[in-house]
């Protein structure tokens, strides 16, 4: 990052991946996945807006809690109702 | 393990600072996911605008453009000359506006740049108001809703006039390509990108992107509201290709509009009479669209 005027490019380019934003701290309410449920269907990953939901290399669901604001579409189209929001402490 | 409905690569990041449910940010997702990594995108003031967070983060792994609200897709006309002259083929240029930067004040821009035929990607990614600066009514809002704009009170001032056709003016140009697609079907969004992508000319998309803070609805039912607006044929999935309609999803049987209204606060001012319209002005709609599907099909090739 730079730390004065003088040391920013002449012309203003993104060189950083937004993910460092950790966007996990405005969440109220966190997704907890059931795997023993889950059927590896991926209606979650495909509805998830922050691309919070990721697919390990066994195949299961896994949540960025980093990133996850908790909209809760991911309980809402789970086909099989495994996903179930909690109330964050 | 199943197998995946949608390209899984991703070239959008997480982290970036839409509402939570946002739909315009799903329907990036989608359209870089149809379109893979050879891609540009063009950006106008809007909320895709400020989801990056401050700079200099990006919130997508392709080339990202921020121009000036008017500017999109003469922008996008620009990159696609600029291409050109370097030789290179093989890039997708994008314009990805919302419905203010679109139908209101980027419209005298993508009116030109579809006249010239530039050889770009036009998406209007549609949450029907400028949600970015506080839900003011746009031309794309649709009859009947509440903005900050058409306030409602006590004196019933809601927005007057209906949704204006964008697909409709877009075929008025006699371009190559134009649909409709919804956040809600992921599938039919990214089949009809892919088989847009390669074709000679402007192409534009309405994309239909439920926006949980302006429509007034909880931030998990977003899919739900682009499920509702589908079936309820408020907002019909069809594509137009040089001139030919096609309806491309057909609900088995058409839901009344008040099961789609029902559900969002800017919707719940209206009587039983104001509703009767809408149902009338959607039905008359559909039918129209039908009748064009029907009336076209004899000059596809």
């Amino acid at each position: 990052m730079a730390k004065s005027v003088e040391d920013l490019p002449y012309i203003p380019l993104m060189s950083e991946s937004s993910a460092v934003n950790k966007t996990g701290v405005w969440r109220v309410i966190r997704p907890i996945v059931n795997q023993e449920e889950c059927n590896q269907c991926y209606t979650c990953w495909k509805f998830c807006p922050d691309v919070a939901i990721q697919i390990d290399e066994e195949g299961n669901i896994l949540i960025d809690y980093d990133h996850c604001k908790g909209c809760g579409i991911c309980e809402a189209v789970c086909p099989k109702n495994c996903i179930e929001m909690v109330k964050e402490e | 393990m199943a197998k995946l409905t949608i390209p899984q690569e991703e070239l959008m990041s997480s982290g970036h600072i839409g509402c939570l449910g946002c739909g315009a940010t799903l329907a990036m997702r989608y359209l870089l996911k149809a379109l893979g990594k050879r891609t540009m995108v063009t950006i106008p003031a809007g909320c895709i605008a400020i989801m990056s967070g401050i700079y200099p983060r990006s919130f997508l792994k392709v080339p990202l453009l921020d121009v000036a609200f008017e500017t999109t897709a003469a922008s996008a006309s620009g990159i696609r000359a600029a291409l050109d002259a370097k030789g290179i083929k093989d890039v997708y240029v994008v314009g990805f506006g919302g419905d203010g930067g679109t139908a209101d004040i980027g419209i005298q821009a993508l009116s030109g740049t579809a006249e010239r035929g530039d050889n770009i990607i036009y998406v209007m990614y549609d949450n029907e108001a400028y949600m970015n600066t506080g839900i003011q009514r746009s031309s794309a809002t649709p009859f009947g809703a509440w903005t900050t704009t058409t306030p409602v009170g006590t004196t019933g001032d809601f927005k007057k006039r209906p949704k204006k056709n964008m697909v409709e003016i877009m075929v008025a140009h006699d371009i190559p390509y134009a649909a409709t697609a919804s956040v809600s079907y992921p599938e039919d969004f990214v089949k009809k990108v892919q088989k847009a992508k390669d074709m000679d000319g402007t192409k534009f998309f309405h994309v239909f992107s439920p926006c949980p803070t302006g429509w007034r609805f909880s931030p998990e039912m977003t899919i739900q509201m682009g499920v509702l607006a589908y079936q309820t044929t408020v907002f019909p999935m069809y594509e137009v290709e040089n001139g030919v309609y096609r309806v491309t999803k057909k609900p088995a049987k058409r839901k009344p509009v008040t099961e789609y209204l029902k559900l969002q606060g800017r919707f719940k001012h209206l009587d039983d009479e104001t509703i009767e319209i809408i149902q009338k002005n959607v039905d008359k709609n559909w039918e129209m669209l039908l009748a064009k599907a029907e009336f076209t099909k004899k000059y596809a090739e």
